[in-house]
């Protein structure tokens, strides 16, 4: 009896019994990794819209548009050391909008009600990998956006902005501020529902953002002692005072403490995240 | 084909928060290249069942094994050996048709060249070549599910676990599904389905488990099921009355009657032969005092089975 292949009908029997190929964790990660990038090129004509107008239109109206028209803004300092002030809040914004609309967004249609998380769940990784891919994938994005954010900081303005990067702290804190900020986007991913994403916006992200040192730096804020402590809650203010440490010569608050609370706080949400992912994913 | 089990459940439990039962000491083997039901109404465990064996409903109590893996002491190397259909659509929206295939190929170890070559060739093989780059949201149900079993089979699991494959489909869709899982069944893949469905049961099935409140009721081929009916015709009455009087009347006056089931308003009588039997049921009824409104003979079928067992229909 000879065995032959018809491929109409496929392999013949006991064929099927054979592994196609032997994944590695790491090829899994991997492959989720591309599967996401790939969705982000094939969806590039709305990421760039969504990551460039928001800033775009902040640093225009109040770096071009108010020094133009001779409306004060950045207080004794005037219209220049606004716009210093400004970059490096911009692009904290914009690494922090990222995370949530690249991983939180999609997570939460993705656990509602398409359920594709199942399927995704399926690939051969412990689930805690495949959450964590989620983070990478959107602090690639993340670090994509602020690349794409900072010419827009450093050359709208009317006025100079006085860049004076720290390269040190620069290197290591964009990618820090990066996972950080993929990682509330896990957190916020796993905690909210469909119907409850506009809450998201209206009742976190908004109030984040203008009590997130953006506009204003952490020192600065010191005739109103109760509100400078109060901020210190959002994570939004030690991305951006961050960035005022790396890229200029702003007064900003202790390296040490930026640094403890991004490491301190990725690894708390982080933990929490996973173990949310796991508890939606698994009955 | 081997004769060790592929799949094993061992005092297998799911007690869901709230102290629901869903699945309760079940036991069972699923052999190598066979198609193994899991037949049940709604809330029956079916799909509680599937979720333990695929690494998505962890069990209280007692292991699941698939290929010689415990699923829940390893799921990521068990996820290599299960394919997996749910029951509802988790094709990838974000990708193509041709992409869901080949990104899971990507998940599973293949290589670029590879995975693009099988999908290609599953694409074909589940007749969807024409909607190789159509958006995933283009598709009818019946391709999605196709699309579905597709990507189920490209890594070549031991054991393809599809739950309530067909509902929702439409009968031609159904048709199709069933061809696509017979070839898979022919080349030596293992398939586990849940299904409400009595008629894709016996039409697909090796081996049945009938299920009911999380328990194995009956477990045999099709018609070793039927067989255990212990007639070979099932004599359905629909009359005014006690029934339950007009059961005990009509096997009395029978002789041949094997059983009598009334579920549903209906009186169901298990007869060894056939021969003279309507009219005599029919004038015993009257000479009682019944007024008979309905009468049928059939073939014991696996609803009557389900009946027997549960005193329900297996439809709610």
């Amino acid at each position: 009896m000879t065995t032959t292949v018809d491929p109409a009908t496929g392999p013949p029997p006991g064929a099927r019994t054979a592994p196609a190929a032997n994944p590695t964790l790491v090829g899994t990660f991997v492959a989720l990794l591309l599967r996401d990038l790939t969705v982000l090129r094939k969806n590039l004509r709305e990421f760039l819209p969504r990551t460039i107008l928001q800033p775009l239109l902040l640093v225009f109206v109040f770096t071009y548009v108010f020094p133009k028209i001779g409306q004060s803004v950045g207080g004794a300092q005037g219209s220049a050391a606004f716009s210093t002030l400004l970059v490096a809040g911009v692009i904290g914004t914009a690494i922090l909008f990222q995370g949530i609309q690249s991983v939180a967004l999609p997570l939460v249609q993705e656990f509602g009600y398409t359920r594709e998380i199942e399927d995704r769940v399926l690939a051969p990784l412990p689930i805690e990998l495949v959450a964590i891919e989620k983070i990478v994938a959107g602090a690639l994005q993340c670090l994509i956006s602020a690349l794409i954010v900072f010419p827009i900081a450093r050359f709208v303005p009317a006025t100079p902005v006085d860049l004076r990067i720290t390269w040190w702290v620069l290197l290591t804190l964009a990618p820090l501020a990066c996972v950080f900020s993929a990682t509330i986007g896990l957190l916020f991913g796993t905690v909210f529902q469909p119907r409850t994403v506009p809450l998201l916006f209206g009742v976190i992200v908004v109030p984040m953002t203008f009590l997130g040192c953006v506009y204003y730096s952490w020192q600065s804020l010191e005739p109103i002692p109760w509100l400078q402590y109060a901020v210190l809650l959002n994570p939004l203010v030690y991305i951006c005072e961050g960035f005022r440490a790396a890229l200029t010569p702003v007064d900003h608050m202790p390296l040490t403490v930026i640094y403890g609370v991004i490491v301190a706080g990725t690894m708390a949400a982080g933990t929490v995240a996973i173990r949310f992912f796991q508890r939606r994913v698994i009955t | 084909m081997g004769d060790a089990p592929v799949a094993v459940t061992e005092h297998l439990t799911k007690v869901y928060p709230g102290g629901v039962r869903a699945v309760d000491d079940l036991n069972l083997e699923i052999r190598r290249g066979e198609i193994f039901g899991l037949l049940g109404p709604n809330g029956a465990g079916k799909s509680t069942t599937a979720g333990m064996l695929t690494t998505r409903v962890r069990p209280t109590e007692g292991r699941a094994v698939v290929g010689g893996v415990d699923v829940w002491e390893d799921p990521a190397r068990a996820k290599r050996l299960i394919g997996v259909v749910p029951q509802s659509n988790t094709l990838d929206r974000a990708l193509d048709v041709r992409e869901n295939l080949y990104f899971h190929g990507r998940f599973f170890g293949m290589r670029a060249r590879t995975a693009r070559a099988e999908a290609d060739l599953l694409l074909e093989r589940f007749r969807l070549s024409d909607r190789a780059t159509a958006p995933v949201m283009a598709l009818s149900g019946g391709m999605a599910q196709r699309l579905m079993a597709a990507r189920a089979v490209m890594h070549r699991p031991q054991v393809l676990f599809l739950d309530e494959p067909t509902a929702g489909l439409d009968p031609q869709s159904r048709i199709a599904l069933w061809e696509i899982l017979r070839e898979l069944h022919t080349d030596g893949q293992t398939i586990v389905l849940t299904t409400h469905y009595m008629e894709e049961a016996d039409e697909l099935c090796d081996r049945l488990a009938i299920i009911d409140h999380g328990v194995v009721m009956a477990l045999d081929t099709p018609e070793g099921l039927k067989r255990s009916v212990g007639a070979d015709t099932v004599v359905t009455v629909t009359a005014d009355g006690d029934l339950d009087r007009l059961g005990q009347v009509l096997t009395d006056r029978l002789g041949t009657a094997t059983s009598a089931v009334v579920a549903v308003g209906k009186l169901q009588l298990g007869v060894r032969s056939a021969d003279g039997v309507l009219p005599t049921v029919l004038s015993t009824a009257e000479d009682h005092g019944f007024t008979v409104r309905d009468l049928s003979v059939d073939v014991p079928s696996l609803e009557d089975v389900f009946i027997q067992l549960t005193g329900r229909e297996l439809r709610d």
